[in-house]
């Protein structure tokens, strides 16, 4: 038994029905069957639009689907799950709390804002590199650091999967492969497991241990390629020839190389 | 330095101009006083000034405080219920688009010329910027932060309270600084209308003996009341919100 799997899920978002003409139902995501295990890395990997965010939407229990399954340690998601962590596309940390404070949000919410807690997010902070910016105001942060506090944030509950939407998207190349890295490195060190959204190949070939090619709208899984990379990986990864035979593939799938 | 040494000039520069006027065309002093002028007339009322002014500012206030009392928990009822959004969000926009000042004398015949229907008035014109930012800021909050409150299945009180309002807060800071100028306008009309005191009072009794440089100095009295109103706003929004980068900041 897989750690988690989705059989045959779909989303048709409805038409719009009123006094116009009602718009044909838009299927966002088609019979999309995967499957992944406890401590794996997986990225759905596909061009902007193509429903993966609203596969992990769905994943999250966040909006509903409209067939199939997913189910999550054998129990069927039916609504939002605290734990789950949550990264997405820009950081969202909340202006008005320093950074401490929202790394500790979830733990306020969870009614477990405690003195363990603390220690817990002041360690997390460290492990990112943001040592004694805890009282720091967002906006005084970086993007990438910015980014880096949202990752705490989203582990602080020790959430059992870790939902990522295209985290690393705004940032620049040099940050995006730091936060890449950094990633790895969490992954070492707390074992998550990561549903992980990105429309970058060369990020999700390193990062992934499968990675979930989708096609075009109505977004269907064209392929499925498992990244056999060894670990640790390093920058000295992107230059082997596995790399760039897995990159090749992923670029076959989507569509962009024949 | 240059921004201590021009504004000042702007202002000497105005006020030469003025004074230049009304030597060059010989203007009557019922007409247009001189700065000297209106800086005596201030000088030798000064106590009629501060308290007419004690008096306008109260109403202003007041107006303005309930303004917020009664504004910002009907944003609140209207954003967080579809019913109630659906029933009254017309009306308010509706009665947003009606002249408030035009309702003025008929505040004076319901609570006649004492300090409550100065206080309506400023109250009615003040509501209304404030229920309409406030709505916008708790309607505005970023739609991933609401998914994470959901995500931890944060109870509907967590959710206003710890995103949603803190979220709007800038907004009703804006909504705030807008209402509590509207609210001196309010105030001043409610004294024209119908009253006995206030610097509006003031300024009228003073045109109709033909003081003119009194009036002027009512009319610089009402300005500074405006400021320093505008400015209590200001101060509370350091208070109430300090994670905002201030305006300097930000153009740097």
């Amino acid at each position: 038994m897989s750690f988690g799997q989705l059989m045959n899920v779909r989303r048709v978002f409805e038409g719009r029905r009123g006094w116009r003409a009602a718009g044909a139902p838009l299927v966002a995501i088609d019979d999309a069957t995967l499957s992944f295990e406890q401590g794996e890395l997986v990225s759905l990997l596909g061009p902007s639009g193509c429903g993966k965010t609203t596969l992990l939407r769905i994943i999250a229990g966040l909006i509903p689907k409209s067939a199939g399954s997913v189910r999550i340690r054998g129990e069927e998601v039916d609504g939002p799950h605290p734990d789950f962590g949550f990264v997405f596309q820009s950081p969202n940390l909340m202006p008005w709390r320093n950074v401490l404070d929202n790394v500790l949000f979830p733990m306020e919410i969870l009614g477990r804002r405690d003195a363990p807690a603390r220690e817990r997010a002041l360690e997390l902070l460290r492990m990112v590199g943001l040592e004694g910016f805890h009282g720091a105001r967002p906006h005084q942060l970086s993007g990438g650091m910015q980014q880096r506090a949202a990752l705490c944030r989203a582990l602080i509950h020790e959430p059992a999967l870790l939902l990522m939407d295209e985290p690393f998207g705004a940032l620049d190349e040099l940050t995006r492969m730091e936060m890449n890295d950094l990633l790895l490195q969490i992954r070492e060190r707390t074992h998550a497991t990561v549903v992980f959204v990105t429309h970058s190949i060369a990020e999700a070939v390193y990062l992934s241990d499968q990675v979930l090619v989708f096609s075009r709208r109505p977004a269907r899984i064209a392929e499925r390629l498992v990244i056999d990379l060894a670990y640790p990986r390093s920058a000295q990864t992107r230059f082997t020839p596995r790399f760039a035979e897995l990159s090749q593939a992923a670029s076959r799938a989507l569509g962009v190389l024949h | 330095m240059r921004r201590f040494i021009y504004p000042p000039l702007g202002i000497a520069l105005t006020l030469a101009l003025w004074h230049w006027l009304c030597v060059e065309f010989k203007l009557p002093t019922a007409a247009l006083p001189t700065p000297y002028q209106v800086l005596v007339a201030g000088v030798e009322r000064w106590d009629l000034l501060v308290s007419e002014g004690w008096v306008t500012m109260k109403e202003t206030l007041y107006g303005f405080g309930l303004a917020l009392a009664l504004g910002i928990p009907i944003a609140v009822a209207v954003s967080n219920s579809q019913i109630l959004h659906l029933m009254f969000s017309p009306l308010l926009i509706a009665l947003q688009s009606v002249p408030k000042v035009a309702l003025a004398p008929i505040l004076l015949v319901w609570l006649g010329t004492g300090i409550e229907s100065k206080l309506a008035i400023a109250w009615l014109v003040a509501f209304f910027p404030i229920v309409v930012d406030t709505s916008a800021g708790l309607q505005s909050t970023p739609r991933e932060l609401l998914e994470l409150a959901r995500s931890l299945r944060a109870s509907r009180w967590q959710v206003f309270s710890k995103v949603q309002f803190p979220a709007a807060l800038p907004f009703v800071v804006t909504g705030a600084k807008v209402a509590v100028t509207l609210a001196v306008i309010g105030a001043v009309i409610g004294e024209f209308i119908g009253s006995s005191e206030g610097l509006g009072y003031l300024l009228l009794s003073a045109t109709s003996q033909i003081n003119t440089p009194l009036a002027f100095a009512a009319l610089f009295a009402l300005a500074g009341l405006g400021i320093v109103a505008y400015f209590l706003v200001v101060v509370a929004e350091w208070l109430l919100s300090p994670w905002l980068p201030h305006s300097t900041e930000r153009n740097s």
